[in-house]
């Protein structure tokens, strides 16, 4: 009874497992397994070994070699001053090349350097995709994890790759950094009359507070029911024991449904996942087929219109010649 | 002890999370149609201490326009001429008070000479004054009745303490790395990420400001560059900031560039952009050759004006005291000086 999924106050550590035979590819499973504590708090407490293969050791040195760009450019910006790196961390930023380049190759120092990193980090993302099917291919799973995956991606290529193309300019691309992707995103979302009349982007705020939601409602009915043995989820799914019925019963008593022990994770899987394959719709269609997502709303009923105010309204003063 | 320690990190991690709220009551005064969160936020004890700090002084007891002018009783006096001895001294004690309480006449005036002009102080202040002058003649549409006087900027300071001057940047390796002038920590935009010299640009320069969003639903070729939004954006915070508004002040932020649904704030603003525009470009500009390094920015240009300058975290300067009413004589340009060139050495 001591022994629970999630904070777990008992320290999980049996003889450690190397994992299943994997023949000829044995040379890259690497590491000897070591015990940690505070993985330990949160489930095995047994760290490698690592199976990191030709896909995996190649992913993390693409990886690197973006981050070397961007952090470089980074420190560059402030003249190499380690303090200032640090200080301003959050606010600095690698550009993508201004709009005059248009698909053009810019200059190193004009974007030049994001084209770069953005395509070593591509590659490292896609290979750790590949190495992800490979290892669920090996292990016998299926292949969710990839799939899932593969939506986020999708999300990500949008905004960085694909939208950026449509519009004939890299310019229309996201920056790395922290606070610049963030400024970022309200001047998208400014320039293109307002995000939130995107019906895409509607639906992915839905799934994505969903997920959290759902997630929220299966990880606390599971812990609830773990002294019934219902932390064994998959055992579960094909036996159903006491842990299950209460489960079930709690939220048909409470909403009137319940899902079960297999299709609640199926909830999950697809909430997570529309999240991003809508949103990346809804970013796709944005400047390419919708100018303005305001305008689009009110020609679709979608705005409500208000009441005039009770002062004049205002006009744009350029066109009435209002100004000096 | 233990639990002592999980209670005194759990509060510590708590205040952390907490840090960042603003606590105490705020009141909320409604500025548009209901639901669209058109409202101005305010915190009850800091506003009254900020109208506190922004009051008008006590305005200097008022002469009669009538005797002999200025322009004929003193010497060199080009555009204060038409004003009565009287009203002439009233206002060069009044600005005085403004501008300089602590040199007091010297710090424009040859004392031995009153209307020589080789103080550079002098030259500018002429300008000065036609520039307030032609301001509240010729952009009541911004100014409307509050006006501006010398103070309102001032507030007996020889600088005003918000001026803006061209912001190199901090200093980055050159080379092969960019060059972009924004993505540092700056007070200018509220510290976001944005351009930080949007005034150079678009107070100075006039680089469009509204032209950011379509005005079809669907592309017809409105023009895209997202840096455009950023500057715009990046003026925005400034203005944000100057006034202590919000967005919505001026904005239905559901569609931020629509007239019809703003409030007519929008247009008071609006007029406020070309008026500081002609500020910067036609009378504080043209006098940096006679300006000392001391009073150029750090690449070389004269300290301009921003809604800052003026407002100083107020959506009226001085919370709207009508203080022109007091001086008129600053309301308006003497007769023939807008033919006067005041640049000339």
């Amino acid at each position: 009874m001591e022994y629970q999924n999630i904070f777990t106050r008992v320290q999980v550590r049996g003889p450690h497992y190397p994992g299943v035979p994997i023949g000829d590819e044995e040379m890259w499973r690497t590491g000897s397994p070591t015990d940690n504590y505070w993985a330990g708090k949160l489930g095995d407490a047994q760290i490698g070994p690592i199976y990191l293969g030709p896909t995996g050791v190649l992913s993390l040195i693409c990886g690197f070699i973006a981050i070397e760009i961007i952090g470089l450019n980074m420190w560059a910006s402030v003249n190499w001053d380690p303090v200032q790196f640090v200080r301003q961390l959050f606010w600095l930023a690698l550009e993508p090349p201004p709009a005059k380049y248009g698909l053009g190759i810019p200059p190193l120092q004009d974007g030049g350097w994001w084209l770069i990193a953005g395509f070593f980090l591509t590659a490292a993302i896609l290979l750790w995709l590949v190495r992800t099917y490979n290892r669920n291919k090996a292990l016998g799973m299926g292949q969710h994890l990839t799939w899932a995956f593969a939506a986020a991606i999708w999300l990500y290529l949008v905004l960085g790759f694909i939208r950026p193309i449509c519009m004939g300019s890299w310019s229309e691309a996201v920056p790395f950094g922290i606070f610049p992707h963030l400024d970022w995103t309200a001047a998208f979302s400014l320039r293109y009359g307002n995000l939130f009349y995107n019906p895409f982007h509607m639906l992915s705020i839905a799934f994505l507070y969903g997920s959290t939601l759902l997630f929220a409602m299966h990880g606390a009915t599971i812990l609830a029911v773990s002294r019934y043995g219902g932390d064994r989820e998959i055992d579960q799914i094909t036996d159903r024991g006491t842990a299950s019925e209460r489960a079930a019963l709690f939220w048909r008593w409470t909403m009137g449904f319940n899902a079960s022990m297999e299709s609640i994770h199926r909830w999950a899987w697809w909430f997570a996942v529309l999240t991003v394959i809508t949103g990346g719709i809804g970013i796709l269609l944005t400047g390419t087929v919708v100018d303005n997502w305001y305008l689009w709303a009110v020609k679709h009923g979608v705005a409500p219109a208000y009441p005039a105010l009770e002062a004049v309204p205002p006009a744009d003063p350029a066109l009435t010649g209002a100004g000096q | 002890m233990k639990t002592l320690m999980r209670s005194a990190v759990t509060g510590l991690a708590v205040l952390t999370l907490l840090a960042g709220c603003e606590l105490g009551s705020k009141d909320v005064v409604q500025r548009g149609y209901r639901g669209t969160g058109m409202e101005l936020v305010m915190v009850p004890e800091d506003r009254v201490a900020h109208v506190n700090a922004n009051q008008p002084p006590e305005p200097a007891p008022p002469q009669p326009a009538v005797g002999p002018k200025a322009g004929d009783i003193y010497q060199n006096v080009q555009v204060l001429g038409h004003l009565s001895i009287g009203e002439f001294t009233r206002l060069m004690a009044s600005i005085t008070e403004w501008v300089a309480p602590e040199q007091g006449c010297n710090y424009c005036h040859n004392p031995q000479n009153l209307a020589d002009d080789s103080k550079y102080t002098k030259k500018v202040s002429r300008v000065m004054i036609a520039m307030t002058q032609r301001t509240n003649e010729a952009w009541k549409d911004h100014v409307g009745n509050v006006g501006v006087t010398c103070y309102t900027c001032h507030r007996g300071n020889n600088i005003p303490v918000n001026v803006w001057a061209a912001d190199p940047g901090p200093k980055r390796a050159t080379g092969m790395v960019g060059q972009t002038p924004q993505n540092y920590a700056s007070e200018s935009v509220g510290l976001a990420s944005l351009p930080y010299d949007p005034f150079s640009s678009m107070l100075l320069g006039d680089r469009d400001i509204g032209g950011v969003q379509a005005d079809t639903a669907l592309p017809m070729g409105h023009p895209t560059d997202l840096r455009d939004a950023e500057w715009t954006y990046a003026l925005m915070m400034h203005f944000s900031q100057s006034l202590g508004v919000n967005c919505t002040y001026c904005h239905n932020s559901r569609a931020f560039n629509q007239w019809e649904q703003a409030s007519p704030a929008k247009v008071t603003a609006w007029h406020g952009i070309r008026m500081v525009r002609e500020i910067n470009g036609e009378f504080i500009e043209p006098t940096t050759p006679w300006l000392p390094e001391h009073r150029k920015g750090p690449l070389g240009d004269a300290l301009k004006t921003n809604c800052k300058t003026c407002h100083q975290g107020a959506y009226k300067p001085l919370y709207g005291a009508e203080m022109l009413q007091y001086y008129p004589n600053l309301a308006e340009l003497g007769e023939g000086v807008e033919d006067l060139d005041l640049f000339e050495d």
